[in-house]
């Protein structure tokens, strides 16, 4: 897509409901990332934020879309929605808070984490929803070669 | 704690087996809930669950989980077990409850999977 050799970029669209294809998106995300050669740390970081946008696309929403940018010092993913959207956001990013009804959290979702994981393992994080419209969820994963363990 | 060591332990069977059995896994976690998953474990980690669903599959190919035990006894499903083989992940059935299957490799030295 982009002239430029180090940048590759891509998009996958989601179905609300689609749990038996749960993850494919970010399976696809993770495979170019191996591809490319991307260190691994920053491949698990991608691979987990990713999931769970994925995932409440499935659980939340009516159709989404899930964008993918690979530079060579960053990752910039955005999941965007359409779907009833988030009331509270502050609530909706507390650890354990989750309206997931019964028969998603026995596919072993709806522990409230989701959001909080995107955070864990974003170096920029940002979430935008309007009730009745959809939801955007917008990260960035810095690539940390070599040199910057030392902020661990 | 080897792969060899975990399926004698816990008198298990492995229904699909993509690395070796002298594999060395260095920590494990126990749990049903998939972003618990994501959130606590390490790569490298062993998990143990009874949510035996394609998700426990998929969810531990995202976090570089290369060996997963689904509890009870409980057998995968075909899709489930289509998924493990598509993934490579390793996937072991124990008779054991989720609680005993921990208190057993616990005894025998694995611990969970650190802090940051
Ligand atoms: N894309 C979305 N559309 C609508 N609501 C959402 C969306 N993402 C998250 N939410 C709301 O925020 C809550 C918390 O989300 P999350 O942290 O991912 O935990 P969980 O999905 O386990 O409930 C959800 O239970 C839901 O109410
Ligand atoms: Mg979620």
């Amino acid at each position: 897509m982009s002239s430029h050799r180090q940048i590759k970029e891509g998009s996958f669209h989601i179905l609300g409901g689609d749990f038996a294809n749960a993850g494919e998106a970010s399976t696809s995300i993770k495979r170019e990332l191996l591809e490319m050669g991307v260190e691994e740390d920053t491949i698990r970081r991608v691979s987990i934020a990713t999931f769970e946008a994925e995932m409440n696309i499935i659980i939340y929403a009516t159709a989404g879309i899930i964008r993918y940018t690979i530079t060579p010092e960053e990752v910039i993913i955005i999941a965007e929605d359409m779907g009833p959207g988030i009331e509270d956001i502050e609530l909706a990013m507390q650890e354990g808070y989750s309206t997931a009804p019964d028969w998603v959290r026995e596919m072993g979702w709806g522990a409230g984490m989701g959001l909080p994981n995107m955070k864990k393992n974003s170096d920029v994080f940002k979430i935008d929803s309007v009730v009745g419209e959809g939801t955007r969820v917008d990260m960035i994963i810095k690539r940390r070669r070599n040199e910057t363990e030392a902020d661990q | 704690m080897r792969l060899r060591q975990i399926r004698e332990l816990l008198d298990a069977v492995i229904v699909h087996q993509a690395i070796p059995e002298d594999t060395d896994l260095s920590w494990a976690i126990a749990t049903d809930l998939m972003s618990e998953v994501l959130y606590y474990s390490k790569d490298n980690s062993l998990l143990i669950t009874g949510l035996t669903r394609q998700q426990a599959i998929r969810t531990a190919h995202i976090a570089d989980i290369r060996v997963v035990v689904f509890t009870k006894g409980k057998e995968p499903d075909f899709q489930t077990l289509e998924l493990a083989k598509d993934k490579g992940v390793t996937l072991l059935i124990t008779p054991h409850c989720t609680f005993s299957a921990c208190g057993i490799l616990y005894e025998r030295g694995m611990r969970c999977c650190p802090d940051e």
